[in-house]
């Protein structure tokens, strides 16, 4: 069940440049899955459009969501949200999306793999699929590594970043070769062209690859077809090649979308 | 209390409406709303064939509003009519069908399929749509044209038709006028006003259609002020929209003019917001003595 609702923010900091870790106490969290996502409306009443932040935790006994996202800089939602403090109120419609389908990571050797901003929702999905030995493939711009902690609780971690400060020098794909990784199915988030290359691969390997996509969005409910993604089928909704990624994704089968 | 509104003949139990769209089929926001409360569920655009819309993105926001250029996706009307228009019996709400085409032989077709269903109450034609390269706006930017399109609509047509009003025009009175005079039975505007945003970093436009339609609240004086003028143009019933974000606004339109009104962008914004306003109507009228809501319509002085 779809809502909008409004969620008290618990704790909140910056914990890598322009990168914000904010936890928010809400019913939504009884419901979430990971690889959903919640559309954040800004105070500022001239921006009216929710914004659509991946879910990167959930807490369910403080029923509580942990959204980490990046500040696009001055005069954006993303700024004013990271104003917010202890106590505030944040409005939020939820839960949004699919989500990943973890189950099918049951006995199989996964990749869960994040680049950039689309590392975040990797964890949750780490955290729920449980398996020590998931290879969790993360890349970065630099050492600035957010999140790497965390995903050291739920797998072995395989770190690539642009500079070559850190792991593999590259991206996720040269982790992948340098590590001489394996495995039988993959999740993914991150940009496209990091998703492009995830596809192609699996392609190559015959293995599933999950990849949860973006797109500007207005209403986040299915209703606008503001966000679609061409799909190789005609889907049952549109009957034509594009299905909305706010409802019918934002994770797809790769082999199911062109990208 | 008399919250019932008419027009051409069909009666609604409250003037307010969904903004063709905006709120698919009602099926999505059935989630958040109760149908049953809603004066009508205006559809989606449906067109003769399945159309697939305009490359993305398709949707961005600008200061008070934003810009779409989806490019009337849908299922086409066997589909429609299949699985949406059957959704809809459900629900104690009239529908409208807002009818979508390139040729004029395209809307007649969609027409002439609607034409026994008794369960769409209204047709609303859309010749003002300004993100389609064929058909839609080049229809509605040329009073000759728009005449023509309608007198030819209502050849086919068995249920009440709306000609849709495009604001992107020099004077909307006078497409007003040629729409009533080809025997449209009501109007309903303004739809979106063509827009324009430029990501100035990237040196790219922020729609891939390079423009896009203007809605949100930014837009309602504009919205206001046409309603207004076409009001006193023609003797046909209103729909107005545009910006429209609460009672306030909706009671504003029918003050100028509007004998219904619609609500688009903000369903984006508040899920809830087309209940709230038929609540916050009533609540207007209690407090204001008012016993028909229709006693409203064009008071302003």
């Amino acid at each position: 069940m779809k809502k909008k609702v409004v969620a008290r923010l618990i704790s909140q900091c910056e914990i890598a440049p322009g990168i914000f870790d904010m936890w928010l106490e809400t019913e939504l969290a009884s419901c979430a899955k990971p690889g959903q996502f919640v559309g954040v409306f800004t105070k500022d009443k001239s921006k009216l459009l929710p914004r659509p932040i991946s879910i990167c935790e959930i807490d369910n006994e403080k029923n509580a969501l942990r959204l980490v996202y990046r500040n696009n800089g001055e005069g954006t939602g993303t700024n004013e949200f990271s104003t917010y403090e202890k106590g505030d109120k944040v409005e939020l419609l939820g839960v949004l999306g699919n989500g990943f389908p973890f189950e099918k990571a049951e006995g199989k050797k996964v990749f869960l793999m994040g680049g950039g901003i689309g590392v975040p929702p990797i964890l949750q999905l780490a955290k729920q699929i449980g398996d020590p030995d998931a290879q969790i493939i993360v890349g970065y711009r630099d050492s600035k590594t957010f999140l790497r902690e965390d995903f050291e609780k739920y797998g072995r971690v395989y770190i690539a970043t642009e500079d070559g400060s850190v792991g593999s020098k590259g991206n996720v794909m040269n982790a992948i070769s340098d590590n001489d990784l394996k495995c039988d199915v993959i999740y993914a988030c991150g940009p496209m062209p990091m998703l492009r290359a995830i596809k192609k691969f699996a392609e190559e390997k015959c293995v599933p690859a999950y990849i949860s996509l973006e797109e500007h969005m207005a209403c986040g409910v299915g209703a606008c077809l503001g966000c679609v993604v061409k799909t190789k089928e005609v889907d049952h909704h549109s009957h034509v090649n594009n299905a909305r990624i706010c409802t019918d994704g934002p994770v797809f089968l790769a082999s199911e979308v062109e990208i | 209390m008399n919250m019932t509104t008419t027009l051409a003949g069909v009666t609604f139990k409250n003037p307010v409406m969904t903004a063709s769209g905006t709120f698919g089929s009602g099926m999505e926001y059935s989630e958040f709303v109760d149908l049953n409360k809603l004066g009508a569920v205006v559809t989606k655009g449906v067109s003769n064939v399945p159309w697939p819309g305009n490359p993305t993105p398709r949707v961005t926001e600008v200061y008070g509003g934003m810009l779409n250029a989806i490019g009337l996706q849908n299922p086409g009307v066997d589909v429609f009519m299949e699985r949406d228009l059957k959704f809809l019996q459900d629900f104690d709400t009239k529908v409208i069908v807002n009818v979508c085409g390139k040729t004029v032989k395209d809307y007649v077709e969609v027409v002439e399929k609607l034409s026994d269903r008794d369960d769409v109450s209204m047709l609303e034609i859309n010749v003002s749509c300004p993100n389609v390269k064929e058909g839609a706006i080049a229809f509605g930017q040329k009073a000759v044209a728009l005449c023509n399109i309608t007198s030819e609509i209502k050849k086919h047509a068995k249920q009440p038709v709306i000609m849709k009003l495009s604001p992107n025009v020099t004077d909307i009175t006078e497409m007003a006028r040629a729409a009533e005079a080809a025997g449209s039975d009501a109007l309903s505007l303004i739809n979106t006003i063509t827009g324009m945003k430029i990501d100035i970093n990237r040196r790219k436009f922020a729609l891939a259609n390079k423009t896009g339609g203007m809605s949100g609240p930014a837009i309602k004086p504009i919205a206001v002020r046409m309603v207004y003028q076409v009001h006193n143009a023609v003797k046909i019933p209103i729909i107005g929209m545009g910006g429209i974000a609460n009672a306030e606004d909706a009671i504003e339109f029918m003050m100028a003019g509007a004998s219904a009104v619609s609500v688009g962008a903000m369903n984006f914004v508040d899920p809830y917001v087309t209940e709230k306003i038929v609540t916050g109507i009533e609540d207007f009228m209690a407090k204001n003595n008012i016993e028909n809501i229709t006693d409203i319509i064009g008071c302003v002085e």
